[in-house]
């Protein structure tokens, strides 16, 4: 099985917010960059496909060369190969369609994606991808097992989960659940010494337009001070919600 | 040309995110001086989207079960059919698994987690939640036809007069790749996606044992329960309570944390919601700062009297 891990490179969930360039641009300015978290599950489970049914796994990023620092954790986690799609991601529908031509070329039964990246919150680059690689689909997987050909995932759902079956060639939008937190790797020394001699081909892009443009950005307003009250005026606190805040 | 919905319902039951999108759907249709139409599976009562400012229901009646794959291209049929330039779903788990797909049927950009109606028109563009809610974009949709994605609780529900047509459609459905083994899904709870508020325990709670009175309290006050990321990390509650940027995003109402501190990677996912009541024992906790109203104090005594307090605030308004 060859499966292809898809990682965006993201902000630090620490990360200050800013913008420059008249709020046009994420200002990168002191923000370390990580594997997004949604990925970070998805290829914890590729090293369990690997290691237990002997699976092949590449990771892949579209973007420019300051994202192979990224990769190259990825490999030290354990993937095989990684490639990067040399130009800068404008948008899910660009990203997708970059993204199904290394599918397409490299021929991958499975692609691990995230549900969402926590920068821009698309969510839309995984489904896309399938759509246009012709693959099966399930979002918001929070289980995955793989038997031959056939798929058992377990998607979340709102209130429960539900458990799918269907065949490779799949495509999932992953997050937590599909390995435990506890079971997140961090490279070690090893791995990041064998990280150095594995491949990282970069690709050149197909070039396909943006079909959104992103003109501005702002931060949300800043909030007034919070009302304390105190325990033993809880009575006006329920009244405040009620006559004031209307949420009761 | 036209706009059209996607209105989701449940056992026949349109859910709240359908009632969302057509009074959303109204107001653009408005802007752009255009009707509304939306598309409804197995609805029993479509006619009912006319108080929400839908002109025509398109019910389908033909369909199974939800399936992302089938509904996104039943959906493109109705666009094709409506001719719709501008197509709206909810941020429910259904509409955000099925969008992107759509997306590629009917070839046009997509934007999802919108939380306004269009800024403009031409170029159209439409103003977004970013990096979890840390901060908004403005964003232009290029392509002939728009798909949105609207951020749910965003809009509102805003009842309309108006009366709609509604008409049986019969689109062609693809055969589905995809089969569902088992649903579990809990029917007697509120669930996070659905709740007007939420009451969330953190750590501050001390273990799984002391869960009864976010239970209690969330029971008074008709809500669903949520909880930080290293609660249900411990295995204290289900990852599917897990609320947060790496969690799963509340936008309710209200908001109610009980021994949460309000790290930044809760705040991110939590932070949509409208209002927020923090109970803390510590008055540095950075949630006071995120927080609306705020208590300083041990939760397991403020959490009680409120619970008190709202049981007769409930029976005098009854
Ligand atoms: C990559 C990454 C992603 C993350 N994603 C998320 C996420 O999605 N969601 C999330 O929640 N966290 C997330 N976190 C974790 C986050 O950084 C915090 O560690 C976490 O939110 C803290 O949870 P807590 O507030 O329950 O616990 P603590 O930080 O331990 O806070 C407990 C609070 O309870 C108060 N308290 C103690 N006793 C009482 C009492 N008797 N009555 C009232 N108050 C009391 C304390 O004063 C304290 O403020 C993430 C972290 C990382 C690194
Ligand atoms: N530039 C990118 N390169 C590789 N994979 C990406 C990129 N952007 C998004 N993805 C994948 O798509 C998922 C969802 O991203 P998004 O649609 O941007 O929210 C991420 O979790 C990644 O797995």
């Amino acid at each position: 099985m060859k499966i292809l891990v898809c990682i965006s490179h993201v902000p630090d969930t620490t990360s200050k917010i800013n913008f420059a360039e008249g709020d046009t641009k994420f200002d990168t300015n002191g923000v370390q960059f990580v594997i997004n978290p949604n990925d970070e599950f998805g290829l914890t489970r590729a090293m369990w496909f690997k290691e237990k049914q002997g699976a092949s796994v590449d990771v892949v990023n579209v973007g420019g060369p300051e994202t192979e620092s990224t990769l190259r954790k990825a490999l030290a986690i354990g993937a095989d190969g990684a490639i990067r799609v040399n130009t800068q991601p404008m948008d899910g529908l660009q990203v997708a369609k970059e993204l199904a031509k290394v599918v397409q070329d490299g021929a991958y039964d499975l692609v691990i994606a995230g549900r969402e990246s926590i920068d821009y919150n698309g969510g839309m680059v995984p489904g896309m991808l399938a759509n246009l690689s012709g693959s099966n689909f399930i979002n918001n997987c929070i289980g995955l097992e793989i038997e031959g050909n056939q798929a058992t995932a377990i998607r979340e759902i709102d209130g429960g989960k539900e458990t799918l079956s269907t065949q490779l060639p799949l495509v999932i939008g992953g997050q937590k659940g599909l390995v435990e937190e506890s079971d997140l790797r961090i490279p070690n020394m090893r791995g990041i010494m064998m990280a150095r001699k594995k491949p990282l081909n970069v690709l050149e892009p197909l070039n396909t337009e943006a079909s959104t443009t992103t003109n501005r950005f702002v931060k949300p307003a800043p909030k007034g001070a919070v009302k304390l009250v105190d325990i033993d005026h809880l009575d006006d606190l329920v009244n405040m919600l009620h006559t004031e805040a209307k949420v009761i | 040309m036209s706009v059209l919905v996607y209105t989701e319902s449940q056992e026949g039951q349109f859910k709240k995110v359908a009632l969302e999108v057509a009074s959303y759907g109204k107001a653009v249709a408005e802007q752009l001086g255009t009707t509304l139409t939306a598309l409804a599976f197995s609805a029993n009562d479509p006619s009912q989207l006319g108080n929400y400012g839908v002109d025509k229901v398109l019910n389908v009646t033909s369909a199974s079960r939800f399936d992302a794959k089938v509904y996104a291209n039943a959906i493109k049929q109705a666009a094709e059919k409506e001719n719709a330039k501008v197509v709206i779903v909810s941020s429910s788990a259904d509409s955000k698994y099925l969008a992107p797909l759509l997306a590629i049927e009917l070839d046009a950009a997509y934007a999802s987690n919108v939380v306004a109606t269009p800024t403009e028109v031409s170029p159209f563009t439409v103003k977004r939640s970013a990096f979890t809610n840390k901060a908004f974009s403005f964003t232009s949709l290029n392509t002939d036809v728009k798909l949105i994605g609207l951020s749910k609780n965003a809009y509102g529900l805003v009842e309309n007069s108006g009366s709609a047509t509604t008409e049986d459609f019969s689109p062609t459905l693809l055969d589905s790749n995809v089969e569902v083994k088992s649903v579990d899904r809990s029917t007697d709870k509120v669930t996070i996606a659905d709740a007007e508020i939420v009451v969330s325990g953190g750590r501050g709670l001390k273990g799984p044992e002391n869960w009864g009175i976010i239970e209690e309290l969330a029971e008074v006050l008709g809500a669903a329960t949520a909880c930080s990321k290293p609660v249900s990390d411990l295995g204290w509650r289900p990852h599917s309570e897990h609320v947060g940027q790496t969690g799963k995003p509340v936008a309710s109402n209200l908001y109610i944390a009980v021994g949460i501190s309000g790290a930044i990677q809760h705040l991110a996912g939590i932070n949509a919601s409208k209002v927020k009541l923090v109970i803390n024992t510590d008055p540095e906790a950075p949630f006071f700062k995120a927080a609306d109203y705020g208590v300083v104090g041990d939760a397991f005594e403020v959490v009680p009297i409120l619970i008190e307090k709202l049981k007769e605030f409930k029976s005098q308004n009854a």
